[in-house]
This record gives structure tokens, sequence and C-alpha cells, in this order.
């Protein structure tokens, strides 16, 4: 089991730190006739799963009035970078229920930032 | 031909170098020591004996051992034969005879999974769920009635499934590991984790 970690742990890169709830941008590489470019796609994470390398995590937004999600592998080499634009307030680990909601009704709360000194 | 032998440690899945997702069988391959070569003179048949899983020299008989002082190697607890040409007693085959992209045929010892019906063992339809039927994981008729009087050979029946020889044919290298003698392979190989496989590569 071990050797099997081994060569999962060699796919493994340094990632963004995000939650369920936060609203990321997921710049994913992109490769039209030879040429490489970076796509990225603004959303919602509504689900995280998996383990290790085999982690994916969902991403929802609202595109021209139509919701859109992509599941992106964590550790996936056409995930350039993930960057947190918010920290969502939420209260459960899988957003489905936003899937049934529209508008305001599918807005998330964002965390209030707690100041440093009274973090400790 | 090339042939080794390995452990199957499991699968789990990889990255290629497009992004895709590739699933792969993880397995430690050799290194395995030539004990025996036999000739066409010798022995009638031109075939190349090779040991993998060292084991301590306390554990074998008497016998066993005058195989291993005589070729001069250590003591290994699988031996088994393939018709490699071009090797010498208490070489090594080595990951290293396998290339990233070769296609491969992979043996081993399935699964067993005990005394079967025919819908699992044979793959036969069986009848419907519902509506009332009383037919439904049965085999239905075995053969025909006056002529031939007996059940005709090789009829597929339930028995036993499983635990047998297995080969999956022309799968392809993904990876190959020589510092850790690692294969990796893609797709599904058969027998359980920590069985013994043969990876053979035809030229």
């Amino acid at each position: 089991m071990n050797l099997i970690r081994a060569v999962e742990e060699g796919f493994k890169r340094d990632m963004e730190n995000f939650n369920v709830g936060d609203t990321v941008r997921v710049l994913v590489k992109v490769v039209e006739a030879d040429k490489e470019r970076i796509q990225p796609f603004d959303g919602v994470v509504i689900s995280r799963r998996g383990s290790n390398t085999r982690e994916t995590f969902t991403v929802r937004k609202i595109s021209f009035g139509v919701g859109v999600e992509r599941i992106f592998p964590l550790y996936s080499p056409a995930v350039d970078k993930i960057e947190v634009l918010k920290k969502g307030k939420v209260r459960r680990a899988k957003l489905y229920y936003l899937r049934g909601k529209k508008g305001k009704a599918a807005k998330i709360k964002e965390k209030e930032r707690v100041p440093l000194e009274k973090k400790v | 031909m090339i042939a080794i032998l390995g452990k199957k440690l499991g699968m789990t899945q990889i990255f290629t170098e497009d992004g895709k997702i590739c699933p792969v069988t993880v397995i430690e391959t050799g290194p395995c020591c030539v004990v025996q070569v036999k000739t066409l003179d010798k022995d009638g048949y031109e075939v190349v004996k090779i040991g993998f899983w060292e084991l301590e020299e306390k554990k074998l008989n008497k016998p066993e051992s005058g195989v291993f002082k005589k070729a001069g190697v250590k003591p290994y607890r699988i031996l088994r034969e393939f018709p490699i040409s071009g090797l010498k007693v208490g070489e090594f085959i080595t990951v290293e005879k396998f290339a990233k992209g070769d296609k491969v045929s992979v043996s081993g010892t399935s699964k067993g999974k005990g005394f079967q019906g025919v819908m699992k063992r044979h793959h036969f339809a069986g009848g419907p769920g519902s509506h009332g039927s009383m037919f439904n994981r049965a085999p239905g008729s075995i053969g025909a009635s006056s002529f031939p009087s007996r059940v005709w050979k090789n009829q597929k029946l339930p028995g036993h499934m499983g635990s047998e020889r297995a080969t999956v044919k022309n799968i392809e290298i993904i990876d190959v590991r020589v510092d850790q003698n690692l294969l990796l392979i893609k797709g599904a190989v058969p027998g359980a984790n920590g069985s013994l496989v043969e990876i053979k590569k035809e030229d």
C-alpha cells in the first residue's frame, strides 16, 4: 500500500486552500490547435469529494441564466491555479440545494474575517 | 520474448501528460534471478527458470536447497519457466527490460467467487423479476428429451467460479519506475492485491 501511496504522492502539488462555499476562480489550461491558453472559470465550490490525488471539486456558476457545473480533479495538470475570490459561510459539506435556488436565494453569505489578535 | 514475475500491489489513478486521468495497476516487479537454463540437448526443451520472492535458507527442505546451491543463487519462493533466450544462470531480469508504451500480457490467478449460479458464472439472462414470475435465476432447459437422453458435455451449469488462471492481453505500460521496481499498467489485472502475476512481452 505504501508504494501505491508513493506513486500517488508524486502527482501532488501545492494547491490553494479553499472550502465548500467559497467563490473561486479556476484557471484551466485549454489546448487549441497546438496553442495553450488559460481560461478562467468562476463560481461557487459546491462539493469536495475523494481523498489524496483522487480528490475532485465541483464549481457551479450561472452563465447567461443557465446553471453550469464543472468537476475538476484537484491535482489535474489542466488546473493551472485556483484563486479564492470570496470565503463563504455555509453549514453543509455539499451545497447541492443551490441547484434548486435562483437569484438571491442562491446567494452565500460571506465569512467575516476574524481579526488576527482575536484568533489567538 | 521477455517475461518477469511480480506482485500486484493494487490500483490507483494517475495523470497523463495531457492532463487526462488514467487508471493503473501498480505491480512490484522482479528482480527475477535466473536459477536454471534448460537446453534442447539436456532437457528436451529450451526454457529459463526464474525465481522471485526471496526466502530464508532455513525454510527450504534439502531437495529444494540443492536446486539453489547448484545454481549458486539465493533461495526463492516462486519458480517459473519461460522461453526466454540469451540468459545465463545468476543473471537478473529487471523492470528495465520494459519501456513506457510497451504492450504486454499479464497472467494471474483470478479472485475466487465460490459456487455461483449461471447468471453470474455464464452471463445467462435469467427470467423476469416480477409479475408473478417464478423463474428468476434458474438456468432453464439444459437439453432435449428422448434424443440424446442425456446432458451434453460442456453444458453451462452452476459451479465453482474464479480462482483460475486468467490472462489480460495487449495492455499498455504507462510508466516504469526502475528505482522502486514498479510497473504501472493501464487498467485492471487478474487476481487479488498481493497475488503473483506474470508479465510477458512478445518481441
